[in-house]
């Protein structure tokens, strides 16, 4: 079946079709339709599944976790604040190691108050134990959804799996997308497995008080299921395709790298304006690539290896900043390719706040890369004094002097 | 019931982490008898994080979910909703009694927002405050469940403030059953939990549990301060259900007239979290304070019932 539909409502799909028995969730824009299909689902006897209207998204995931302990398959959605909210549990489910799905619509964190797209809320949730996955179309969305649960519940894996999308680029716009038959989706994604559950007949305690003795194992544990996770991730892509239908990379998906001297790389939508951007380059004369990455946890080491090993140079976009430091990816990049020789790797970070990221503007900034012309560190290429800064700029600067503050 | 009738099956096992007269476990032991094998818990941060002994050995002989301070309420929902499904799909011939075992400080603070939200969307669990009234786990901190007048590390000279009453603010919710119990009238409880094991939707058992290091009472005095509670009122037992309240074992006999109310001083000299109250001189202004508020509400509930006791014998009255 053919649909043409948002981001949102292709997540609830995914959802869906992975035969999801509980949700729990909580309102947040750009989130809320992926949970209001879902419902309407649900209402309309489309999808046997519980809906939890929980009070906040620490309860969101408070009850994702106690479901998926019970042996069922969970779903949430969520975003920024919502995703903020329920940290401390993001590390929760991944260390009590359960299974499970959240989609994150990626959007700019407060204060001021900013709906729109940038990647700093799914950055911050990095160390958390949990699998994250970025999208770049909408049929992707739906295809990753489905394959995380078989990531989530592989038994070599056993961790969280985040699948994240931009805000409104991708969650509030309308694409085409191939719904897949359930039957397809049913071969590819067996019924719900899990290594553990409250069982009634082996009265286990999970997640008491552990011992300096002991801790360390637990977490070498999930660094295992994490490296195992690459694999397993792969074969996904590999398996969805054959038999489900749609491929949409590995790890990464590479654009135009086998010849390239140059590259871009970078997540989400940006990369998509980064095709743009390599077609342009490649006419000016640049032999240049993109690599986007996919798998930002676990991170695409061995690729970014092999990828970047024969290139002079590459631009890293990062659509987050770690303060006081530099983009995460950008860091990432260069951490993984450290001791390989390989290019000089360069870094911007842009599009914060759900500024537009034009492909002219990578152009540019991928051309001075490329002849050496970017400072080294971090790159803030859009960055500017526009007229709503000076007005405020101006009465602040009157209030300093009343305040002897500057 | 009596206590001989129990049943004899131990899903609290020995050799727990418990400090010596641990009111938590002895609750735990109760509850657990009542409910019985067909139970899914979930405990929160707390001293039964603690109590049930660390990994890789354990005291709870259930299958067990430890779970973060502010969860409570909301892992509930969790569990009851996929058991929902697993009874659909026929995993589950009957649907197992979830329970939720949290302190105080995870159900008056920290928890109340999640454990609200349950409440209001009904969900079909049992929560336990087992209520302490500090914060134990971390050295006997204040709460919201804190009495007036009690010390704790950061009430040095004794809280300020009234405790506010979470039981009060279920029934104000509306679910099915709120319970009250006390460690000293065990028979009560086990009836309590028994009961709400029956009963559908969100059920909420309160438990208070005198702790021996945070309020500074000898270790086997732990069920004698309990009692001291519910015969001062300072503590009462009631369970609320369909929209009434029923007074039950010390308080019911208090209010009926067939014990009499004891002197709150009784209970507050036995622990030396009240020792300011009395040394280096009587703090009369506190201490009567304290009395009057119990005073006033057992007035009125004394009152209440002669009134019905009354209107009941017109009723009765042959109509010659
Ligand atoms: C979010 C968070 N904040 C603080 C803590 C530290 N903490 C653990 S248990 C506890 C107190 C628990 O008090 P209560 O719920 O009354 O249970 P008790 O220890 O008295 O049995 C605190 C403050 C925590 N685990 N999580
Ligand atoms: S501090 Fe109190 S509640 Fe905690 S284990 Fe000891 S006796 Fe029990
Ligand atoms: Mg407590």
């Amino acid at each position: 079946m053919r649909l043409v539909e948002t981001g949102n409502h292709v997540a609830a799909w995914g959802a869906r079709l992975s035969r999801v028995e509980v949700v729990s969730a909580y309102p947040i824009t750009p989130q809320t339709q992926v949970i209001e299909e879902i419902s309407r689902f649900i209402d309309e006897g489309e999808m046997e599944c519980e809906y939890i209207p929980v009070e906040s998204e620490h309860s969101a995931m408070a009850a994702m976790i106690g479901a998926a302990a019970m042996g069922v398959r969970a779903f949430s959605a969520t975003s920024a604040h919502g995703l903020a909210y329920m940290h401390e549990l993001l590390h929760w489910a991944a260390a009590v190691r359960l299974p499970m799905v959240m989609v994150n619509v990626n959007r700019a964190l407060g204060p001021g108050w900013n709906i729109w797209c940038d990647h700093q809320d799914t950055m911050a949730a990095r160390d958390t134990g949990w699998i994250q996955l970025y999208c770049a179309d909408h049929q992707e969305i739906l295809d990753t959804v489905i394959q995380a649960y078989r990531i989530s519940e592989d038994p070599r894996v056993i961790l969280p799996v985040m699948v994240c999308y931009d805000a409104f680029v991708m969650s509030h716009t309308y694409m085409q997308v191939d719904i897949p038959e359930q039957e397809a989706v049913d071969r590819f994604l067996p019924p719900f497995r899990s290594l553990w559950k409250l069982d009634l007949e082996y009265p286990f305690t999970h997640g008491s008080v552990i011992y300096p003795d002991d801790y360390e194992e637990v977490r070498f544990s999930m660094q295992q299921a994490m490296d195992n996770a690459r694999r397993v991730i792969a074969e996904a892509a590999r398996e969805y395709r054959d038999v489900v239908g749609g491929y949409h990379g590995e790890l990464v998906d590479a654009y135009r790298m086998e010849d390239a001297e140059y590259a871009l790389l970078a997540m989400g939508t940006v990369a998509s304006e980064c095709r743009v951007a390599v077609d342009e380059l490649r006419e000016s004369g640049y032999p240049c690539g993109l690599v986007r990455i996919r798998s930002y946890r676990p991170f695409p080491v061995a690729e970014l290896r092999e990828l970047l090993a024969p290139l002079r140079v590459a631009l890293v976009i990062d659509r987050a900043v770690s303060f006081g430091l530099e983009g995460p990816l950008f860091s990432e990049v260069k951490a993984a390719v450290y001791g390989n020789g390989g290019p000089s790797i360069h870094g911007m970070v842009t599009g914060l706040g759900g500024r537009d990221v034009p492909y002219d503007l990578i152009v540019d900034n991928a051309v001075a890369a490329f002849k050496g012309k970017l400072l080294p560190g971090s790159h803030w290429p859009a960055v500017r004094l526009n007229d709503h800064h000076r007005l405020v700029k101006r009465s602040l600067e009157e209030y300093w002097k009343k305040e002897g503050v500057r | 019931m009596r206590l001989r009738d129990f049943p004899a099956e131990e899903l609290f096992l020995q050799g727990s982490a418990a400090c010596q007269g641990c009111p938590g476990s002895a609750a735990l032991r109760v509850a657990f008898k009542a409910l019985g094998r067909n139970t899914v818990l979930c405990v929160i941060a707390s001293c039964t994080s603690v109590l049930q002994s660390p990994y890789p050995v354990s005291a709870l002989n259930l299958p067990t979910l430890n779970m973060a301070f502010a969860t409570g309420g909301a892992v509930g929902s969790g569990m009851t909703a996929a058991a929902e499904r697993l009874v659909a799909r026929g995993e589950f011939e009957e649907k197992p009694t979830i329970l939720v075992w949290a302190g105080d400080g995870g159900t008056y603070d920290i928890g109340i927002q999640a454990l609200s939200g349950a409440a209001e969307r009904n969900a079909d669990f049992i929560y336990v405050c087992y209520n302490n009234e500090a914060y134990s786990n971390t050295g006997t901190q204040r709460s919201g469940a804190t009495p007036y007048a009690a010390w704790t590390t950061n009430t040095t000279k004794g809280k300020e403030e009234w405790r506010k009453d979470v039981a009060q603010i279920m029934v104000a919710h509306g679910i099915p059953y709120v319970a009250t119990a006390s460690l000293a009238y065990p028979t009560d409880m086990f009836r309590k939990f028994a009961k709400a094991r029956e009963i559908r939707g969100t059920r909420y058992i309160e438990i208070q549990a005198p702790c021996p290091p945070g309020w500074k009472f000898p270790s086997s005095h732990t069920v004698k301060i309990a009692r001291l509670a519910v015969q001062t009122g300072m503590w009462m037992l009631y369970e609320h259900e369909n929209g009434r309240t029923t007074y039950t074992a010390g308080t019911q006999r208090i209010i009926q007239g067939q014990a009499k109310l004891l002197p709150v001083e009784e209970y507050l000299q036995a622990q030396g979290r009240f020792r300011h109250l009395f040394h280096p001189e009587r703090d009369e202004e506190r201490i009567a304070a304290i009395q009057k508020r119990i005073s006033d509400v057992f007035e009125t509930l004394q009152f209440t019932h002669k009134m019905k006791e009354h209107l009941m014998d017109i009723e009765i009255s042959p109509r010659l």
